[in-house]
């Protein structure tokens, strides 16, 4: 899908994100939008260009505001950006700004457009609380009656028990299993160990606390000055923990299965608040424009699995496609970038990448290949960073690129695991 | 519908002349639109009295009309007033008192017709525009922003002369109108609807449709305007004699207190609304107009629409003219857009910028060294539209667009595309070095470099600069969102493209802008600088702080120059007055009790402890008399009596210093300094030098301005007082060669108004 055959390339020219915040901390007062709208803002005013090139701007949420559910439209009305602007939402679960990015690039590749900007933010700090629906169904009924008596016989049938609020849980709606218990049986269902894990765990925390110690990792982050107030201002991700220790992380209980279990705060990513996007243009306009461009997107592959098997295992399936549509094989690869939603399911990805049984079932004879640890998620991952639902994707694909550039590698592969048991994965070529 | 006529009222055939009113009269409606030919808003003069005399007997005879419709024929304008240019031709009180009869007579005429005229307002509707609106049977009002109605007379130092004093209380009941007429405040459509000012409110497209509606209906008696007058506090107070008497009693103590007597036309107005309570409405008919005619002969109305006139001429002026620079192109002068800023420096005047510029639809970079200034920026910026959001001013969208407009940053990123930068460091030239050649290594070569520093010769910032034709100085004075002036400086080398670009933005900003030229304190400090001195050298001498204050609120400002200290902080006084007392060793020489003090490590508001007390809260409280202490040996001299004594001891001992001459000393030290702005070119003209003055550090409005009080006290006088000053004072008070040269041959600085 590099060029769609008409000779439009589609390039990456710069990403921002905001600082990614444990939910309930620095951002708990700033809705998904404020976060989308913060990080749009700064990446026009970092790459010092101009609203009026901007033709329409997608983005992702997984948790969308009950008020304001096309937050793409939100962002997009801020007032750095003509009201022309056209905008849409996108849901993908964890792959939400993924898709974003490559609905926006379709676009781009169609000639549909020139220049996008695509992203997404999450807030899980400000969830909709839900009412039971035997509330919701009295009170629609009650706004239908036709005096104020049948109104408040209606309401009178409601007892205690109908006012306990429902929050959303993190869990699959057919098969009624929290994400946490589907690491858990994948981590069981491939014998990954909780060493492993926790191993793991701590890799991605060095490895972070590392990037931002040295200004990689900060350099795609724009500080935010908290509002309402401005009493603070978050410069870097407040998750990273650089002091902690493999022994710190084995002593957490395991959460999902307290028994037999492996799978523990410690090795999981975090609740996060955070916004994250990246600025697209046909790599022509881009030149026209007079900018650098980061990288070209040489393909991308979504697939998708039975969520009750193996819930977060598709990236198995999507990445051969990705690497066959680039015309790539993983050892082209210069850096690897995967979202960790659980270590269990990163150490189960890369044990799928290198089996025969998932290569075939993904339509390849051959498995992708073992992943060389020493380019796997360089600057650590989510577990570390953390994990804005609708951020993330976007987040990955700036930190793939940034880091390409600085090591001078020219391929770089990002795979990321969705809830609903699908895969997404996406190629890039680093421009000179 | 059936046939539509066109009819011109009064119009001269074969001429150029075309009517300001014209009638459509359709299934027995007619519909007068005003759209005063060659202007762009819709004033009341003597031309379109006469047409609208015309009119109403036309329209007392036409039986085929039963109502009409007074709509504007202007885009955003329904009539802003009366033209402002003929009250200057008035000679006398008589004259004036006619002109106010005359009006008052037109619109008793539109009252009493016998078809009621709805007033269709969208746009301005102000002075005599809402003095006619009152005189309708009806009036509907757009809900849009530029519908705004108010009485501003006052601020010329006049009083409603069409009927206002009398009809507006009736309308809204007393207390209310009080506050439109005393104030001259404009309201929304939205409050004017609260306020009982008009009877409806409608969207802009659907206007003249209602208004038709309505006309009809109030002519068939199906509808009728709804008397307010207050509500229910209208009906316990205003509406009744007792209550009425307290309201105006309270009204002219908080007056008098208010504007110490400097304004005469605020007792005026109220006199004559309560002369149509005491005796009738007729009888307050004819006091509102000998009150008009008395106050069109005030100095302070001369004054008042003096400035009025001035800013208006500054609105227009582009700054620079290409006759300046006979040899450049006209696109030389053609300012540049301007629609991404940089600030650097998020202190109080950076945030101060900040908020205007996002308000203006400007994004804006703030800069600052590290993250914690900026942040601060951010909440002083909240901070500002905030205060607007709680007062209605603007609303929530409008709140988070302007703040998403501000991005904060610690280094040079998003400066790649800005057009303008303004740096609003410290006051040190190093500094303002390194920030310029840093600015300048990050921003587009066309981009210009705006300091607003205070005093630092923008040519000395300059010499830093790889291209200093774009450096130029944009010097806003604080609090940013409230003070209405900004001096623009120019070098000789500063390309006039840039110099026109800041001004321009400097309107768009909302700023009224004079142009000056660089030297130390340009004008606006300069001539504050030998004022604050004088003060400062009287409290060396043992004079109190509170009654230097109050001598010079007496005389006008709006704080005493002391406070005024406190305020700006003991700190930046400091060390501009170090730089004036370089520029100017003879007669700038600062005091020893400001060093005293500031050296104590009292910076004054901003450290909580200055001149003055403050609480906690950082609210100020009375003098602190521990400060005389820092700078007076105890005994030696003679602290001169005061009006809260810092200690109640020594009272009886001091003896008194009289505020004239608390005031010539001060004053003249400033009058003085700004002549010599003048012949050193510094302004551009007495006119610039005139508004800079009111419109920056506050010089009383009613005196016109430092040239124009000069003007009326007379050159002479002021040279002779100053000669008397500089026997006892040698050297601070040396009189400027201007104004030694005007004495000689009796100029003064506005030849055109003494006749």
């Amino acid at each position: 899908m590099a060029t769609f055959g008409n000779g439009r390339r589609v390039a990456i020219v710069a990403g921002v994100r905001t600082p990614f915040a444990k939910a309930g901390t620095a951002f708990k007062s700033i809705s998904a939008i404020e976060l989308g709208k913060l990080c749009v803002a700064e990446l026009l005013q970092r790459t010092n260009l101009d609203g009026k090139e901007v033709q329409a701007l997608v983005f992702g949420t997984v948790v969308p505001s009950v008020v304001e559910p096309n937050i793409a439209r939100e962002v997009s009305l801020l007032p750095l950006l003509p009201k022309g602007v056209q905008a849409y939402t996108v849901s993908r679960a964890c792959a939400s700004a993924n898709q974003a990015i490559t609905d926006a690039a379709d676009q781009i590749a169609l000639g549909h457009l020139d220049v996008a900007i695509a992203g997404g933010s999450e807030s899980l700090s400000n969830i909709p609380i839900l009412h039971s629906q035997r509330f919701a169904e009295t009170l629609v009924l009650a706004s239908k009656a036709k005096s104020l008596p049948a109104r408040i016989r209606i309401l009178a049938r409601l007892r205690p028990r109908d006012f306990i609020p429902i929050t959303p849980a993190i869990a699959e709606p057919t098969t009624g299993e929290t994400m946490g218990q589907s690491a858990e049986k994948m981590a069981k269902l491939n014998a990954i160990s909780r060493e492993e894990q926790d191993h793991f765990a701590l890799r991605s925390h060095r490895l972070a606390s590392a990037g931002t110690a040295d200004g990689r990792l900060t350099a795609e982050i724009m500080p935010v000055y908290v509002p309402p107030k401005f009493e603070s201002v978050l410069t870097s991700d407040n998750g990273i923990r650089e002091d902690t220790s493999y022994e710190q992380l084995a002593a957490l209980k395991p959460v999902f299965d307290r028994k037999y279990g492996s799978v523990t705060a410690g090795n999981s990513s975090p609740l996060t608040d955070g916004g994250a996007c990246v600025l697209l243009m046909n790599e022509e306009k881009a030149k026209a424009l007079g900018y650098p461009t980061l990288g070209i997107i040489r393909s991308y592959a979504y697939a998708a699995l039975d969520p009750g098997e193996q819930l977060l295992q598709a990236p198995v399936l999507a990445a051969p496609v990705a690497l066959k549509r680039a015309g790539l094989t993983l050892k082209d690869i210069d850096l690897v970038e995967m979202h960790e939603a659980f270590a269990a399911q990163v150490l189960s990805n890369l044990k799928g990448f290198e089996s025969k049984w998932w290569a075939e079932r993904a339509g390849f004879s051959q498995p992708v290949g073992e992943v060389d640890r020493a380019k796997l998620n360089v600057m650590g991952g989510s577990i570390a960073i953390g994990h804005p639902f609708g951020a993330t994707g976007a987040r990955i694909t700036t930190t793939l690129l940034n880091e390409l550039r600085r090591r001078d590698g020219r391929f770089g592969l990002m795979t990321v695991c969705t809830a609903g048991g699908m895969g997404f994965a996406m190629v890039v070529e680093r421009t000179r | 519908m059936s046939s539509a006529s066109e009819v011109t009222i009064g119009g001269l055939v074969g001429t150029r002349w075309k009517p300001a009113l014209s009638v459509e009269v359709t299934d027995g409606i007619a519909i007068i639109t005003f759209d005063l030919p060659n202007e762009s808003v819709n004033k009341l003069n003597r031309a379109v009295k006469d047409e609208f005399v015309a009119l109403v007997s036309r329209l007392e005879r036409d039986a085929t009309v039963q109502a009409a419709v007074f709509i504007s024929g202007k885009p955003d304008v329904w009539v802003a007033g009366a033209d402002i240019e003929e009250f200057l031709e008035l000679k006398t009180a008589a004259d004036a008192e006619r002109l106010s009869r005359d009006g008052q007579m037109l619109l008793d005429s539109i009252e009493h017709l016998r078809v009621p005229i709805i007033a269709a307002i969208h746009g301005a509707c102000l002075g005599g525009g809402l003095e006619t609106a009152l005189a309708c049977r009806y009036r509907i009002g757009t809900d849009h922003p530029k519908t705004i109605l108010g009485l501003p007379e006052v601020q010329l130092g006049l009083i409603p002369g069409g009927g206002g004093t009398q009809r507006l209380p009736r309308r809204i009941g007393l207390t209310n109108a009080l506050d439109l007429i005393l104030t001259g405040k404009q309201v929304r459509a939205k409050k004017a609807l609260d306020l009982g000012l008009i009877d409806e409110l409608v969207h802009p497209s659907i206007l003249r449709t209602i208004a038709i509606q309505r006309a009809r209906e109030v002519a068939e008696g199906k509808r009728k305007s709804e008397r307010h007058a207050g509500g229910m506090k209208g009906l316990l107070i205003d509406g009744n004699p007792a209550g009425r008497a307290i309201v105006l009693r309270k009204a002219r103590e908080q007056t008098l207190a208010k504007s110490r007597g400097h304004y005469p036309a605020l007792i005026a107005a109220i006199d004559a609304v309560a002369a149509g309570y005491e005796k009738g409405v007729a009888h307050g008919y004819r006091e509102e107009s000998r009150h008009f005619g008395e106050m069109a002969m005030t100095d302070v109305s001369r004054q008042l629409i003096f400035l009025f006139f001035a800013t208006n001429e500054l609105k227009k002026d582009p700054g620079v003219e290409p006759s300046q620079h006979p040899e450049l192109p006209v696109a030389a002068f053609e300012p540049l857009p301007v629609n991404k800023i940089a600030i650097i420096g998020a202190g109080f005047m950076g945030a101060g910028i900040a908020s205007i510029a996002v308000q203006h639809g400007s994004l804006v970079r703030l800069k600052d060294a590290d993250h914690a200034r900026v942040a601060k920026g951010y909440a002083a910026v909240r901070d500002i539209l905030k205060e607007r959001l709680t007062k209605k001013q603007i609303n929530k969208i409008q709140y988070s667009d302007y703040m998403a407009l501000l991005g904060g940053t610690v280094d040079y990123s998003g400066f790649g595309n800005v057009d303008l930068v303004i740096e609003a460091v410290f006051e040190d030239l190093a500094i303002k070095h390194q920030v310029l050649r840093e600015t300048e290594a990050s921003i587009s070569p066309n981009a210009i470099f705006a300091t607003n520093t205070s005093t630092i010769p923008i040519s000395l910032i300059a010499q830093a600069s790889s291209r200093p034709e774009r450096v130029l100085g944009m010097h806003f004075f604080s609090p940013v969102q409230k003070m209405p002036l900004l001096e623009v400086i120019t070098t000789t080398e500063t390309y006039p493209q840039v110099t026109a670009t800041a001004v321009a933005y400097g309107k768009k900003l909302g700023k009224t802008v004079i142009v000056v030229n660089d030297g130390p304190g340009f004008y606006a400090n300069r001539i504050l600088s030998p004022y604050i001195n004088e003060a400062a050298i009287m409290l060396d001498q043992g004079v109190a702080v509170d009654i230097i204050d109050r001598a010079l609120v007496d005389f006008g400002f709006p704080v005493g120059p002391i406070t005024l200290i406190d305020e700006v902080g003991l700190d930046v006084a400091t060390k501009a007055g170090k730089i004036m007392a370089d520029a100017y060793p003879d007669r700038m020489q600062p005091a020893k009790s400001i060093q005293a003090v500031v050296a104590a490590g009292r910076y004054g508001r901003k450290s909580k402890k200055g001149f003055f007390t403050y609480d906690k809260e950082g609210k100020k409280g009375e003098v602190d008399p521990s400060v005389y202490g820092l700078f007076l040996t105890p005994g030696s001299i003679p602290i001169v009596k005061s009006i809260a004594p810092p200690t109640g001891a020594e009272e009886t001992a001091r003896p008194e210093m009289p505020a004239v001459q608390i005031q010539q000393r001060t004053v003249l030290a400033m009058l003085n300094e700004a002549a010599r702005c003048l012949s050193d070119g510094i302004i551009r003209s007495a006119r610039d030098g005139d508004v800079g003055a009111v419109f920056g550090i506050g010089f009383p409005p009613f005196r016109g301005g430092p040239f124009r009080y000069m003007d009326s006290l007379g050159i002479q006088i002021v040279v002779q007082r100053l000669e008397d000053l500089n026997a006892r004072f040698p050297g601070r008070f040396d009189p400027a060669d201007l104004l030694l040269e005007m004495a000689r041959r009796r100029q003064v600085f506005y030849p055109d108004e003494r006749s």
